[in-house]
C-alpha cells in the first residue's frame, strides 16, 4: 500500500476519523449542536476532498478497492444524502428525549460502510463494507427505543440481514470454489471463458442474488421493508431507503455488469422474474396501505423493480439509466421523508394518511414540496422522476426488453392510484373536526434543505443535460 | 423565439396568478386574462407577419424555433407552426379566455391556485400543438395532465376525486405506451441512419418492418384514442366532463379531445402511413360506431352536463372518421369540426355552468320552463343546440358535411350510417332544449337572465360559430397547405408500395 493509495482514500478516512472524534468528544462533553456541526463538517470535508483526489482517479487501492469515476460519483451521492439526513436528524432529534449524540456516530459508520461498498472490487471488501453498514443500521433503526415498533423493526432487520449475510457468504464460498478467486477482475476473466455455468457457480451466484435481494428489498425478499420503514425514525428511514439501497444497487451493477451476468440466460430469467414480481407486489400492496411510510416502503420495492429493468438492459445506456434513476430517486425519497420528519413530533412520526388531509390548506409550502416529490415518484414531467423513468424505458427499448417495458408501464398506471391518493388527501378540504398534526414549526435549515431538494428535483426534470454529462463518463474500471 | 414565448407566457401568468391569489380574489383573474391577451397579441404578430405565406404551397412551417435541449439524446426544443397549428392554438387561446371568464363568479375558493392550474393546462395544450420534437410533444402531453387533474379533483362536483383519478390513469397509462412507440421509432431510425433524433421531420419515412410499424402505430393509437375518445376507450370522458368545474369541462371538451385528433393527423398517419391505411377500415367503423353510440347514450341521460359530454363522443366520431378517410375534403371537414365543435361544446358547457350556478342542479327532470324568466339564456342555448345538431349556416354543419362527402367517396355504407348521426343529434339536441327551457316549469324556477359578462362571452362564441358557418373559406385556406403537406408525405410513402389502394391516393383533391 503506497502513499497515493492512502491519499486517494482521504474521503473514507475523514468519515472514519470524524466518527472517532465524535466518540471522544461525547466522552468529555455532550452537546447536540456541537456534535451535529462536527458531523456536518466531517462529511463536507470528505466531500470537498474530491477536488484534490480527482486527478488520481481511476486508482486501484490494493486488490480490495478501486476508486474510479463510477465510485466517485456514488461516493458523492452517498455524502450528499448523508448531509441531508444529518440536517433532518438534527431538527428531528431535538424534539425527542433520548440522548442524541450517538445517533451521529451510527450515521457516519453507515456512511463509511456504504462508501466502501461502492469502491469494492473484492468479495472481502464487499463483505466488510456490507457488515459495517448493516451493523450500524441495526442500532440506527432501533435508536428511539422507547417508541412503539422501534425495537421490533430493529430486530427484524437484524435477523433478516444476518440471514442474508449468511447467504452472501455461502455464495461467495461457492463461487470461490469454482473460480478460485474472489477478485472481481479475475472473476470476470474466468467467467468470460465459461459459456454455461456449472451448478456450483450458478448456485453461488443465485445465493449472492438472494443476499443482495434482501438488502434491496426485492420480492420475495422484501418482508422486512414495510415494518422497518414504519418502525424506524423518519430520517433513518430515509437513509435506509436511499443510501443503503442505492449503494447496494451500485454494487450489484458493478459486479454483475462487469461479469456480464446478464448473458447467462438462466440468471437473466431469475432477474426478470424478480423484477416483475417486485413491480407487481410493490405496487399492489401499496394500494392497501393507510400508513404513509408503509406506502413509501412498498413504492420503493416497485422502484427497485423498475431499476432492475434498466439493469437488465445492460450496456452503457443501462449504467446511465441506473445512475440517473438513482439520483432522481435519492432526491425524491429524501424530500418525501424530509417532509414526514418535519411534520413528525416527539412521540411518533406523522405517518398516517389521515394526518395529511387538508395539508395543502394548512401548510401550503410543505404540501407543495410533498406533492412535487410524489409526482416525481409517479414519473410526471417537470420532475426528476420523469426523466429517470424515461431513461429506464429508453434503456429497456434499446435492448429490446419489450415485455419488461410493458410490465413497467402497467405498473406505473397501478402506482398512480396510491400516489394520487396521497395527493388527494392533501388537497381535500379539512373536515370540521381538525386533525391535530403533531407538527412543530419548520426550522430554517429544514426549510432550506426541502426547498433545495425541490429545486434540484425540478431542475433535473427540466434541464437534465448537466447530470447526463456527468454520468456519461461513469465507466466501470 | 416568439413560439417559445407563446408557451412561456401562460406559464408565467399562472405562477403570477397563484402568487397574487394570496392578496386578492380578483388579481388572479386579471393576471390570467392579461397573459392570455398578450398571448393573443403574439398570435396576431405572427399572423400579420406571415399572412401572405399561409397559402404558399410546399413550405413546411410558417415559424420555427429550434434549440438543443438534451443534446446527448438528440432532444431539441423544436417548436413550429403551420396553418393547422395556428388555427388550433388560436382556438386554445380563445377558449382559455372563455374559461377564465366563465369562472369569474363560479370559482370563489383558492382562486389563485385555480388559475395557476388553468393556465398551465392551457400552456401544455399549446405546447402539444406546437411541438414537433417527439419527446417535447410527449413532455407537453403529460404536462397538462397534472393541472387538469387538480382542476377536476379540487373544484369539481360531488364525485370529483373518482373522476379525476380515472381520467389521470387512463391518459397517463396510454401516454406511456406512446412513449414506448416514440422510443422504438427513435432507436430504429438511429440504427438505420446513425442519427439519433426525436425530430418529427427526420423521423418521417423511417423504414420499419410491417410488424414493428403495426406495433408502434398501435402504441400511438391507444394514446390518441383515449384522448379523442374512441369507443371503447371513452369511459373516462363522461365522468371527467361531468364532474369537472365549468372551466375544466371547457378545456377538456374544447381542447383536450382535440389534442388526440391533432396527434392522429400530425403524427400517427404520417409516421405510419402504410399500416394506417390498412387500419383505416377498422378505424372508420369505430368512428361510425362512436357517432351513433355517443348519440344514443346522450339521449338516455337525465343529467344535463352528462348529456353534453356524451354528445362530444358523437361529434368527435366525425373528426375521427374524417382523419382516417384521409382525403382533402374529409380532412378539411375534420379541421372544421374540431374548431366548430370546440366552440359550440365550450358554449354549451358554459351554459350548463350558468344554469347550475343559478338553480344548483343538473337534473333535467327538475328543470323546464326556464325560457320564461331567462329568454336570452334560452335563445343562446337554442342556438348552440342547433349548432350541435348541424344546422346549415353554423360551423358544425360545414365540417360534418365535408366529412360525410369525403367519407362517401371511400365507403358509402359508412357514410350513410354516419349520416344517421346527424338525425340522432337532432333528436337529443331538441330534446335537451325541450326539457330545460320549454315545457312546464316543474319546480317554479325564477332564474335571473344572463349577466353582461355572460352575454359578452356568448356573443363572442356565437360570432365565431356563425362566421365559421357562413364564411369558412379563410379558415379552410389557412389549413389547406398544412393538410396538403401531410397528404404529400403520406402519398410519397404509399406510392412506392401500393399502385393504388389507400384512399388518399385514390380520390385525391376534388
Amino acid at each position: 500500500m503506497s502513499i497515493t493509495d492512502l491519499f486517494v482514500l482521504i474521503p473514507v478516512i475523514v468519515i472514519a476519523a470524524t466518527s472517532v472524534v465524535i466518540m471522544l468528544t461525547i466522552a468529555f462533553h455532550r452537546n447536540h449542536l456541537m456534535i451535529f456541526l462536527l458531523t456536518f463538517f466531517g462529511i463536507s470535508l470528505a466531500f470537498s476532498s474530491f477536488l484534490i483526489i480527482e486527478p488520481y482517479v481511476p486508482h486501484r487501492i490494493t486488490s480490495l478497492l478501486i476508486l474510479d469515476h463510477y465510485g466517485l460519483f456514488y461516493l458523492g451521492l452517498i455524502f450528499s444524502a448523508s448531509l441531508v439526513v444529518t440536517i433532518l436528524s438534527y431538527n428531528y432529534l431535538k424534539e425527542c428525549e433520548e440522548d442524541h449524540e450517538e445517533f451521529y456516530i451510527l450515521l457516519l459508520l453507515a456512511t463509511l460502510g456504504s462508501s466502501i461498498l461502492v469502491m469494492s472490487i473484492h468479495f472481502a471488501s464487499l463483505f466488510l463494507g456490507l457488515e459495517i453498514l448493516s451493523v450500524s443500521l441495526y442500532a440506527f433503526i432501533a435508536y428511539l427505543r422507547t417508541r412503539e415498533h422501534s425495537i421490533e423493526a430493529g430486530i427484524k432487520y437484524l435477523v433478516l440481514a444476518s440471514v442474508s449475510a449468511a447467504f452472501l457468504l455461502f455464495g461467495m464460498a461457492l463461487i470461490y470454489s469454482e473460480l478460485g478467486t474472489m477478485e472481481l477482475h479475475q472473476m470476470t476473466a474466468r467467467i468470460a471463458t465459461i459459456s454455461n455455468p456449472k451448478i456450483l457457480l450458478f448456485s453461488g451466484l443465485v445465493m449472492i442474488i438472494i443476499g443482495v435481494g434482501f438488502k434491496l428489498a426485492l420480492v420475495p425478499f422484501h418482508m422486512w421493508t414495510p415494518d422497518v420503514y414504519e418502525g424506524a425514525p423518519a430520517p433513518v428511514t430515509s437513509f435506509v431507503a436511499t443510501v443503503s439501497k442505492g449503494t447496494v444497487f451500485a454494487l450489484l451493477v458493478r459486479y454483475f455488469t462487469q461479469m456480464n451476468i446478464q448473458n447467462f440466460n438462466s440468471l437473466f430469467i431469475v432477474f426478470t422474474l424478480i423484477s416483475i414480481a417486485s413491480m407487481f407486489v410493490g405496487n399492489l400492496l401499496a394500494l392497501l396501505q393507510n400508513n404513509l411510510k408503509r406506502i413509501l416502503a412498498y413504492s420503493s420495492i416497485a422502484h427497485l423493480g423498475y431499476l432492475l429493468v434498466a439493469f437488465l438492459a445492460s450496456g452503457s445506456t443501462a449504467i446511465m439509466a441506473v445512475s440517473y434513476y438513482l439520483v432522481a430517486y435519492f432526491v425524491t425519497t429524501l424530500g418525501a421523508f424530509g417532509v414526514i420528519s418535519v411534520l413528525s413530533g416527539k412521540d411518533r412520526d406523522a405517518d398516517s394518511l389521515a394526518e395529511y388531509e387538508g395539508l395543502f390548506w394548512r401548510r401550503p409550502w410543505l404540501a407543495t414540496v410533498f406533492t412535487a416529490m410524489i409526482l416525481s415518484l409517479a414519473g410526471i414531467p417537470l420532475t426528476a422522476g420523469f426523466i429517470g423513468k424515461f431513461y429506464v424505458i429508453l434503456a429497456g427499448v434499446k435492448s429490446l426488453l419489450w415485455f419488461l417495458v410493458i410490465i413497467m408501464i402497467i405498473n406505473s398506471a397501478i402506482g398512480l392510484f396510491y400516489y394520487l391518493r396521497i395527493i388527494v388527501a392533501m388537497f381535500t378540504h379539512p373536515k370540521s373536526e381538525e386533525v391535530p398534526l403533531i407538527a412543530s414549526s419548520v426550522s430554517l435549515s429544514e426549510g432550506f434543505i426541502l426547498t433545495l431538494l425541490t429545486l434540484i428535483l425540478i431542475w433535473l426534470g427540466i434541464y437534465p443535460s448537466i447530470l447526463i454529462d456527468i454520468i456519461e463518463h461513469l465507466e466501470l474500471v | 423565439m416568439i413560439l417559445l414565448w407563446i408557451i412561456i407566457i401562460p406559464l408565467l401568468g399562472g405562477l403570477l396568478a397563484w402568487l397574487s391569489g394570496r392578496w386578492s380574489q380578483l388579481w388572479p383573474r386579471w393576471v390570467s386574462l392579461i397573459s392570455l391577451a398578450v398571448q393573443m397579441a403574439l398570435f396576431l404578430i405572427i399572423l400579420t407577419e406571415h399572412f401572405g405565406e399561409i397559402q404558399i404551397s410546399g413550405r413546411p412551417w410558417l415559424v420555427q424555433f429550434d434549440q438543443p435541449w438534451i443534446s446527448k439524446l438528440g432532444i431539441h426544443v423544436n417548436l413550429a407552426m403551420d396553418g393547422l397549428s395556428l388555427l388550433l392554438v388560436l382556438m386554445t387561446n380563445f377558449l382559455g379566455i372563455m374559461a377564465v371568464a366563465c369562472s369569474w363568479t363560479a370559482i370563489k375558493d383558492r382562486v389563485g391556485f385555480f388559475h395557476f392550474n388553468l393556465m398551465w393546462t392551457l400552456a401544455g395544450i399549446t405546447g402539444v400543438f406546437l411541438a414537433i420534437d417527439l419527446f417535447l410533444f410527449y413532455f407537453f402531453w403529460e404536462m397538462m395532465l397534472v393541472p387538469l387533474y387538480f382542476l377536476i379533483g379540487i373544484w369539481g362536483y360531488e364525485n370529483r376525486v373518482y373522476s379525476a383519478v380515472k381520467f389521470f390513469i387512463f391518459t397517463q397509462a396510454s401516454g406511456l405506451l406512446m412513449l414506448v412507440g416514440i422510443l422504438g421509432l427513435y432507436f430504429i431510425h438511429g440504427r438505420n441512419t446513425g442519427i439519433y433524433t426525436f425530430d418529427y421531420m427526420q423521423l418521417l419515412g423511417t423504414t420499419l418492418s410491417e410488424t414493428t410499424a403495426r406495433l408502434f402505430m398501435f402504441c400511438f393509437f391507444i394514446a390518441f384514442a383515449v384522448k379523442l375518445p374512441v369507443i371503447p376507450f371513452h369511459t373516462w370522458l363522461p365522468d371527467a366532463h361531468t364532474e369537472a368545474p365549468t372551466a375544466g369541462s371547457v378545456d377538456l371538451a374544447g381542447l383536450v379531445l382535440k389534442v388526440g385528433a391533432y396527434g392522429m393527423l400530425r403524427f400517427l398517419i404520417p409516421l405510419f402511413p402504410k399500416v394506417a391505411s390498412d387500419f383505416s377500415p377498422i378505424a372508420m367503423t369505430l368512428a361510425v360506431v362512436g357517432i351513433l353510440y355517443g348519440a344514443i347514450l346522450a339521449f338516455g341521460q337525465t343529467d344535463l352536463k352528462r348529456l353534453v359530454a356524451y354528445t362530444s363522443i358523437s361529434h368527435m366520431g366525425f373528426v375521427f372518421l374524417g382523419i382516417f378517410t384521409w382525403n382533402t375534403l374529409a380532412l378539411q371537414g375534420a379541421v372544421m369540426v374540431i374548431l366548430a365543435h370546440g366552440i359550440s361544446i365550450g358554449a354549451l358547457f358554459i351554459l350548463v355552468g350558468v344554469i347550475h350556478e343559478r338553480i344548483h342542479t343538473r337534473d333535467m327532470n327538475r328543470m323546464g320552463g326556464l325560457w320564461a324568466t331567462a329568454p336570452r339564456m334560452g335563445g343562446v342555448g337554442l342556438l348552440f343546440a342547433l349548432a350541435s345538431l348541424g344546422l346549415p349556416g353554423l360551423g358544425n354543419f360545414i365540417g360534418e358535411v365535408l366529412v360525410l362527402i369525403g367519407a362517401y367517396q371511400v365507403s358509402i355504407p359508412l357514410a350513410v350510417f354516419a349520416g344517421i348521426g346527424l338525425i340522432t343529434s337532432t333528436i337529443y339536441s331538441l330534446w335537451m332544449i325541450q326539457q330545460t327551457f320549454h315545457g312546464p316549469n316543474r319546480e317554479g324556477w325564477k332564474v335571473s337572465d344572463l349577466t353582461g359578462r355572460e352575454i359578452a362571452m356568448m356573443t363572442a362564441m356565437i360570432a365565431v360559430v356563425v362566421w365559421l358557418g357562413l364564411y369558412p373559406q379563410p379558415v379552410l385556406n389557412t389549413a389547406r397547405e398544412s393538410l396538403n403537406n401531410l397528404q404529400q408525405i403520406v402519398k410519397k410513402e404509399l406510392v412506392a408500395e401500393y399502385s393504388e389502394g389507400f384512399i388518399s391516393v385514390k380520390t385525391g383533391a376534388p
